[in-house]
């Protein structure tokens, strides 16, 4: 019994947790440009001017 | 991350505006870069933003920075850009979101009680019950409070009007559920239902957010495919600067300039310069119209041949095609009374639910039990009759149905048009730009010369004239390189003159006679007849055929002239009504309807529009006006009109397995409701019962995906 009072909290807490995070990144419109997110890691990061490259 | 903002001016952000711009032509990742950053290096440009898979650009910007020079400076960047107006569709978006939040909320609430439910049903008493109980009601309170308002608000509306819908039932089963499974706890009863409700507003939430999804899918499909330009016109100012004007601005007095290619935005007439005007999206003539000094123009017609300066003389409600909305307004409001098949089922499934549900209570109370097992027993009833084949079984079919199409290029709107799609019995065309593919193809290249090809080529390019604009075309396409011309000169409603290698050549005006258009190519002395159709779209005969085999005879119903749609009608061997204006199109489909008979409408132009709003179910080609697009049901994208064909048989299999999974729901209710009856459910047998029937009902649903093949 005593080792519910922990766990039901946590089970319910981590419920919570992946509740909040739905929710934000839906507020946070993630899910508006699925297709845009996946090709926006091929964008190389701009170089500063003068920023010597690698060969 | 991807240095797409560059606040130039902190101060200015504060009056910043935002403009959305269409930019079809994005394909990968470098585009994405591209735009944001040469937009973001634009000076007055506070944040510029890709949606890849809308292919939209929001910017955000200063007032200074007007939505023509965002637009040169994304043509700048390489790519065409359209000035979006706000979307007529996407107004509704939101709600698929409050839903798809009461699912998420519904699915913790169902994990974390159904995991102190398994607890109690393998075996947990006393105490360690009671305390699971409470904590089930803990959690199972708020979150029915928040994922069951979609049903109760739906369900007290109904109830409002005093008719019923699959909600009310719904309703009633979770209250009552609620209510005697809180009884059950506070008493330390052996039996609590939380479990069996959240998993049932979860279900019944999925079905809905499906449904939501796929409107919001095809409309979005939709919304990519309308040119979407903010209609609006170049005013010229008192001091002779012209000025960039809002539709809704305009006033009648001001005076506009119309480039060659553009829309009109108000009635009006013309002051200075002749130009073609192409009305066919206003009446379905296929035959461009010459117009000079004095003449009226009206709005929704394409300037096509030279620049001119109109007066205005109504714009905004008062312009010609504002009547082509009352109308459709008008027309479009029967829509509602459509009764989906889901409510439909309920009007019968509901009373005889509840009237199941009483008996069981009067029956147990009669046989002596007392009122608290009765309520109980007659709960367990309500909670396994709810209506889960309802609520999921008629969305989860009609999303694969709807997928399966837009894989094959049918964007259909909502659920409710695969229902009338299915019901159809008869398909009224129009004919320019829908039975025709809308634009003129010339036929006789072959016999021109290289040199004749090539000097074609270059004087077609120089002109906006749909017949140049087709020529051009056809060129291009045989890899024809143009000609080096120059002193180009056009004369509006004569043609394109010009010389090449020191000889006059011209591409003069199209001469009637026979079907549709021709033009005449001269070089030197010499002429050549270049002569155009507006072809009939591929396998239009063959579509009208399968059409009729499928009991949906076809006729023609067209703006044109009885010259232009008597061989198009031989051809496909159908009847026809020629100079049908708009409002004729609606009472020829009024008087069908009156008949019994469930129209079909296929059309594109404006003209088009009340009629598709008036019939049973329309479809609308992907070359449509935005009118025509919006007023439809569904849009197809491909050249062939096959696709109807194809959405009439996938829409009737949709019912079909609408209609096995009805049959699946009254089985899995013939085998579950006397057990009800006798008393024999338990809140685990509820929760089995209810998972795999809905599971059943999906996996029919899914049987669907190559419907469309």
């Amino acid at each position: 019994m005593s080792g519910l009072a922990v766990l039901i909290p946590i089970a319910l807490l981590m419920g919570l947790c992946g509740l909040g995070f739905f929710f934000w990144a839906m507020r946070n419109d993630q899910f508006e440009d699925l297709e845009g997110a996946a090709l926006r890691v091929l964008i190389e990061d701009e170089k500063e001017v003068g920023d010597d490259q690698e060969v | 991350m991807n240095a797409s903002v560059a606040l130039d001016d902190l101060k200015t952000a504060e009056t910043s505006e935002d403009s959305r711009f269409a930019v079809p032509t994005m394909r990968c990742a470098g585009c994405i870069s591209k735009i944001e950053r040469g937009l973001a290096d634009l000076p007055g440009v506070i944040h510029a933003r890709v949606n890849f898979s809308t292919k939209q650009v929001a910017v955000s910007h200063t007032p200074e920075l007007t939505e023509d020079k965002l637009k040169g400076a994304i043509g700048l960047l390489g790519f065409e850009a359209q000035i979006l107006a706000d979307n007529p569709l996407s107004e509704d978006r939101g709600d698929t979101k409050r839903l798809l939040r009461a699912v998420a909320v519904a699915g913790f609430g169902m994990m974390n009680i159904m995991l102190l439910s398994v607890s109690v049903w393998s075996g947990a008493i006393g105490v360690t019950k009671d305390l699971f109980h409470w904590l089930s009601a803990l959690i199972a309170i708020p979150v029915i409070a928040y994922s069951g308002r979609p049903f109760f608000a739906s369900a007290a509306m109904a109830l409002r009007y005093m008719r019923t819908n699959m909600d009310v039932p719904i309703s009633i089963g979770i209250i009552l559920a609620t209510g005697l499974s809180l009884y059950e706890t506070a008493t330390s009863g052996p039996h609590a239902y939380f479990d069996g409700v959240v998993m049932l507003i979860f279900f019944l939430l999925a079905g809905r957010v499906l449904d939501g999804m796929m409107r919001d899918r095809a409309r979005e499909g939709i919304s990519a495919l309308l040119k979407q330009t903010a209609s609006g016109a170049m005013i010229i100012q008192s001091d002779g600067t012209t000025v960039w004007t809002k539709a809704g601005e305009i006033e009648a007095g001001m005076l506009m300039q119309v480039a060659a290619g553009d829309n009109l935005a108000a009635d009006g007439i013309i002051i200075e310069g002749r130009s073609g005007f192409d009305f066919s999206m206003l009446t379905g003539e296929s035959d461009p119209q010459n117009r000079s000094v004095d003449d009226e123009v009206l709005a929704g017609t394409t300037n096509l041949t030279a620049p001119v300066k109109v007066r205005v003389t109504a714009a905004g409600k008062d312009t010609s095609i504002s009547d082509i909305a009352r109308l459709m307004d008008e027309a479009g409001q029967h829509r509602s009374f459509h009764v989906r098949v889901a409510d439909r089922a309920a009007r019968y499934y509901a009373p005889a639910v509840h009237c199941l549900a009483l008996l069981a209570f009067v029956g147990w109370m009669l046989a002596g039990v007392g009122w608290h097992q009765a309520l109980l027993i007659s709960v367990a009833v309500l909670i396994i009759t709810c209506p889960c084949a309802l609520g999921l079984a008629v969305p989860a079919a009609q999303v694969v149905a709807s997928g399966a199409l837009m894989r094959k290029g049918v964007l259909v709107k909502d659920g409710s048009a695969l229902e009338r799609l299915a019901e159809a019995d008869r398909v009224i065309l129009d004919k320019t730009g829908t039975v025709t593919m809308g634009h003129p193809v010339p036929t006789n290249l072959s016999l021109l010369s290289d040199d004749q090809k090539s000097v074609a080529l270059a004087l077609a390019q120089s002109s906006n004239h749909p017949i140049s604009k087709a020529i051009a075309k056809s060129l291009i396409a045989k890899d024809i390189l143009p000609a080096k011309i120059d002193s180009v000169i056009e004369t509006a409603g004569e043609g394109v003159s010009a010389n090449w290698n020191s000889v006059g050549v011209s591409l003069t005006r199209p001469q009637k006679g026979g079907n549709g258009s021709a033009t005449q190519l001269t070089m030197g002395n010499i002429a050549q007849r270049i002569t155009l159709t507006d072809e009939i779209r591929p396998d239009a005969e063959a579509v009208v055929e399968s059409l009729s085999e499928l009991g949906l005879p076809a006729s023609l119903l067209s703006g044109d002239s009885m010259e232009a749609v008597t061989p198009v009608a031989l051809q496909l061997g159908v009847l026809a009504q020629a100079n049908a204006k708009p409002e004729d199109k609606v009472d020829t489909i009024k008087r069908l309807s009156k008949q019994g008979d469930k129209v079909l409408m296929v059309g594109d132009g404006l003209n088009d529009g009340p009629a598709l709003a008036a019939a049973h179910v329309s479809i609308a080609p992907g070359s449509a006006s935005d009118v025509g697009q919006q007023a439809a049901d569904a849009v197809f994208t491909s050249d062939s009109l096959m696709p109807v064909a194809l959405a009439v048989k996938v829409a009737r299999r949709t019912m079909q397995t609408v209609r096995q999974n009805f049959g699946l729901a009254i089985g899995y209710n013939i085998l579950a409701v006397p057990l009800a009856l006798s008393g024999m459910v338990t809140p685990l047998i509820a929760a089995i019962a209810m998972s795999t029937s809905s599971l059943i009902v999906v996996g029919n649903a899914l049987r669907l995906y190559g419907a469309a093949k």
